[in-house]
């Protein structure tokens, strides 16, 4: 047993196969991003700074041994939820709403520290005693949950608390909660929607819901996103128009095409094939992730690795989801593809994570 | 012990539980996937064809491209009708670096044209209205001189551009308005009706007269260009481009020399009209009818207080009454019932009727009155005609009956369109038993056929159609069908199509061509005979004619009672008349002439018809042939 481990420690811990598909999936982010800024060379050069930077923090984490840090882990929580409380207090709006934490020599938008923080916490306090979970503790977890959840979505920022939100959610049903139990917060849940709805939701989110479920009532005002986009898509076909030949991005029919639409870009340009191409990618990082959070060690590195890869995931369903017209419109990128600073910065930091779990895994002893 | 063996049986639990939940979970994500997928297969493969075709829609823009209008021309090449070219001085503010340039700019312009304080203040309104690669109007009807200094100094002001405009003018005014007609901005009807393709871009359509009968002809084909545009509106570049072709110009049989002549002798009148026709071609060469109007009021719009006033106007300058106007054609018709009369064997040339100044049917006391009170004594059909007996006509149509009447006038074009080229043009009325029951609901009387026999009573003609009847009279019988343009000149052939009537083949045989020479002998008569109604007007003529008058009644005089002009409103005074045809032996023209309220015939009506029958055989036809030889 002894002599099928390595005799010394790797000079570097990385897992090759997320890595490389990472690269991959930046590159043909980068090439539709050349195409949906029109060319764009500096926005180009920006993307690649950021996704640069995001590799090597991610190679970073990944040398990091989470078992040293494990003791941070409540107090990197706590000072996530007053960094947010602060937001909301001397935050710096832009586009109506209060995101951003001004630190003098950069913005900060404590949010993202919180897609991090709140999977390692979750995992730690839960993962850190037998499971299943108690309902003590599982109260517990969801009053951790809910704070920040709260905050982020006062900003107010629905995407990314609705995000933050589905992955304590992940950590808990991953951590063997009771499935009755899960059936009645179901029931929970939808009872609360119409106090959501009336009390809760600002008036353009409910702009934003109305329109997802009737887009053709306002074609020139809310619904002209989702319309423009389903163009772009649908005119694709199988084949796609060809790279730099969308007519709906290039011509810029298409709203927001580097950001949050850029899928409806890359559809309408490399139509279904590229689209199985791409969703391949992602479905194998996706298996990857759920492989490594399987076969980690302890409780903690799995419900933190399957968290973080099924938010993963919840990001890549709800964008393309929204693009196509299947939710809402609800402000999240499409991961590793859209332009954006801070939100492959954490990402990669999540897969810095998930690495540093996977790699590091052998060394840990019984 | 105790809590080893729980450890180690919480890690058997928690593996299983884990390895449950990530199963799930993978299922769930590859479940998801497949959702996505499926929802892109609708999008994309099952709805490929809907989407394309929207995507299509957003892009490609279709512009397009206006073709010239054709131009009409009168018979002898005066230009009726025109496209007149203006130039405005138009802005491209994208063009212009900023607020500070655009000023100094508006300072340089000024320097080298007048823009008045106004043009700016409404430049700058549409300047923040408009986008900024779009033109903005600084402004319009440049000179010519204006058009030539801004080309030289077009290199200091790279943001200007200078456009040509097209708008319909009519350079004669008012002259032959009434048959030019006008084009105007389309109306919600006519958008009903046109290929609205062909009308992009293009708001104006013939409204009435030529313009209007041959807005096919003269408005060309519209090209297109099918454009990319991105989401802002601006030509990304051209797709595909289908050139316009031009309209084709119109050359009228019209001569407007002649028709100027015409309206401004019977301009004194308060509503007149007078239509003259080549018999030989049907050719219309003047149709004259006043008051008339300006045709290029009409052009770029009305204003309301202007067309108002020509609408509610007494004599309604805008009822073409050479066609329009329908009117007892009184006497006039004599010659064609007379000749009703030979073809039906009812009378022959010499059959004679005693005429002692009125007509009586057999057990009626209501007596016909002749315009005569004494009588004409013996009459036959050449002398009926040349006094213009009515005692003749009425016994004649008496004898003769409606049905036939009717039949034999119907076949001269009355109560039925002559098929002008021209829109609006009214049948008048031959009226028949027929005709009475099905539109009055009544049964016919014997007296009301005695009256149509001098063109009295129900029925109605057109000047167009009195016109059209003389000349086929002096065609002896062949009927030419009208025609205001004589023909057109096709840009693609190179060279002018002539228009050929339809129904040239159409012609009245009469069972004898004798007939034919006793009614034209009438009618010669009637200028040239010694008791000829009209014969004060042939005196020391150049050349011989022949012409009938008629006074149509306006309103019928009671038994007792006799017509007085002075005791009548003048709108109540009889219509005055004319028709006729010159030279005789080889007509040239034929004419018809009413003047309405214009009294007698033969006093107003005929000295008209002399003069302008002499303008034109001894002005225009003897210019026309000594430069044709």
């Amino acid at each position: 047993m002894q002599n099928n481990w390595p005799q010394r420690k790797p000079l570097i811990f990385i897992d090759k196969y997320l890595f490389f598909s990472l690269v991959l999936l930046s590159c043909v982010g980068l090439i539709i991003l050349y195409s949906a800024s029109n060319q764009n060379t500096s926005l180009i050069l920006r993307q690649i700074v950021r996704l640069l930077i995001g590799f090597i923090i991610m190679l970073s984490i990944a040398q990091m041994n989470l078992q040293k840090i494990i003791s941070w882990i409540p107090w990197i929580y706590l000072i996530g939820v007053i960094l947010l409380a602060l937001v909301l207090i001397i935050g710096d709006s832009s586009k109506g709403a209060q995101r951003w934490l001004n630190l003098g020599l950069f913005r900060f938008q404590p949010s993202e520290l919180m897609k991090i923080t709140l999977p390692l916490m979750l995992a730690w306090y839960i993962g850190n005693k037998p499971l299943p979970p108690t309902y003590t503790r599982l109260l517990l977890a969801i009053i951790m949950i809910v704070i920040p959840v709260v905050l982020i979505f006062k900003e107010p920022d629905l995407g990314t608390s609705l995000l933050i939100a589905s992955s304590g959610v992940f950590v808990i049903l991953l951590a063997g909660m009771n499935w009755r139990l899960i059936a009645s917060f179901v029931a929970v849940i939808v009872a609360f929607i119409p106090i959501l709805w009336f009390y809760i939701m600002h008036e353009y989110q409910q702009n934003r819901v109305l329109t997802f479920l009737n887009p053709e009532s306002d074609p020139l005002g809310a619904g002209y996103h989702i319309i423009q986009s389903k163009i772009a898509i649908g005119s694709g076909g199988l084949y796609g128009k060809g790279w730099l030949k969308g007519t709906q991005s290039q011509l810029q029919f298409l709203p927001e095409r580097t950001t949050d639409f850029i899928f409806a870009v890359y559809s309408e340009e490399f139509g279904l094939m590229g689209i199985l191409f791409l969703l391949m990618i992602y479905f194998f990082i996706l298996t990857k992730g759920l492989y490594v959070a399987l076969h980690a060690q302890d409780s903690f590195s799995r419900l933190l690795v399957g968290s973080l890869i099924l938010t993963f995931f919840v990001y890549i369903f709800v964008n393309i989801s929204m693009v196509t017209g299947l939710l809402p419109v609800v402000g999240l990128p499409l991961p590793l593809i859209s332009y954006g600073g801070t939100s492959i910065v954490t990402l990669m930091a999540g897969f810095g994570l998930i690495m540093s779990v996977h790699t590091h895994r052998r060394f840990l002893s019984y | 012990m105790t809590r080893a063996k729980l450890i180690i049986k919480d890690s058997v639990l928690e593996n299983k539980i884990f390895g449950n939940r990530f199963l799930l979970a993978w299922s769930i994500t590859l479940f998801m996937f497949l959702v996505i997928i499926s929802r892109l297969f609708y999008l994309q493969i099952i709805n490929y064809q809907h989407y394309t075709t929207l995507s299509e829609d957003n892009r490609i823009k279709v512009v397009s491209i206006l073709p010239s209008r054709g131009l009409i021309y009168d018979r002898n090449g005066v230009l009726l009708a025109k496209n007149r070219i203006s130039y405005s001085l138009e802005v491209i503010p994208e063009k212009v670096k900023n607020h500070l340039a655009m000023e100094t700019m508006l300072n340089d312009l000024q320097t080298i044209i007048t823009i008045t304080a106004e043009d700016i203040i409404s430049f700058k309104k549409k300047l923040t209205q408009t986008r900024s690669f779009k033109t903005v109007l600084l402004r319009q009807k440049l000179t010519e001189n204006e058009v030539a200094k801004l080309a030289v100094q077009h290199h200091r002001f790279p943001s200007i551009k200078i456009k040509q405009n097209q708008s319909r003018f009519y350079p004669l005014g008012s002259v032959g308005g009434h048959i030019i007609g006008y084009v105007g901005r389309i109306n919600e009807q006519e958008l009903k009706t046109i290929n609205k393709s062909d009308y992009l871009n293009n708001n104006y359509i013939g409204k009435i007269g030529l313009e209007k009968y041959y807005e096919t002809e003269l408005h060309g084909k519209t090209g297109s260009q099918h454009v990319e545009i991105n989401v802002r509106g601006r030509i990304i570049r051209t797709l595909k481009r289908t050139p316009a072709v031009a309209g084709k110009d119109l050359y009228l049989n019209v001569d407007i020399a002649f028709q100027n002549y015409i309206e401004q002798l019977i301009s004194k009148y308060d509503a007149a009209a007078v239509v003259a026709i080549e018999p030989k071609t049907g050719g219309i060469l003047a149709l004259a009818s006043t008051p008339n109007y300006d045709p290029n009021l009409f052009v770029n719009g009305i204003d309301h207080k202007t067309y108002a006033s020509l609408l509610n106007s007494e004599f309604r300058p805008l009822l073409n009454r050479a066609i329009r106007g329908q009117y007892p054609p009184g006497s006039t018709i004599k010659p064609m019932v007379g000749l009703a009369g030979l073809e039906y064997g009812i009378r022959t040339a010499r059959s004679r009727t005693w005429c002692r100044g009125w007509y009586r049917l057999k057990g009626h006391k209501h007596r016909y009155r002749d315009w005569k009170r004494y009588g004409h004594g013996s009459m036959n059909l050449h002398t009926a005609i040349e006094q213009s007996c009515d005692v003749y006509f009425y016994s004649l149509a008496h004898d003769l009956g409606i049905e036939r009447l009717h039949t034999f006038m119907n076949r001269f074009g009355f109560g039925k369109k002559t098929g002008i080229d021209l829109t609006g043009e009214l049948s008048g009325l031959m009226p028949s038993r027929e005709w009475k029951r099905r539109v009055r609901k009544q049964y016919w009387y014997p007296g009301e056929t005695i009256i149509t026999g001098i063109g009295q009573g129900f029925m109605l003609a057109t000047p167009l159609q009195l016109a059209v009847a003389t000349a086929t009279l002096s065609n002896r019988g062949t009927i030419r069908q009208p025609k205001i343009v004589f023909g057109m000149d096709d840009e693609k052939i190179g060279e002018m199509v002539i228009i050929q009537s339809s129904n040239l083949d159409v012609s009245i045989d009469l069972k004898q061509e004798y007939f034919w020479d006793s009614a034209i002998g009438g009618m010669k008569a009637v200028v040239h005979g010694k008791r000829g109604s009209a014969r004060k007007i042939a005196k020391k003529s150049k050349y011989r004619f022949a012409g009938k008058t008629g006074t149509a009644q306006v309103i019928s005089i009671k038994q007792n009672e006799r017509y007085d002009a002075k005791k009548l409103a003048k709108k109540y005074h009889d219509h005055s008349l004319f028709i006729a045809f010159a030279p005789l032996n080889n007509p040239e023209i034929a004419l018809s002439i009413i003047v309405e309220n214009g009294g007698s015939g033969s006093k107003t009506a005929a000295p008209l018809a002399k003069k302008i029958l002499d303008y034109y055989l001894l002005n225009t036809l003897s210019v026309y042939l000594s430069t044709k030889n």
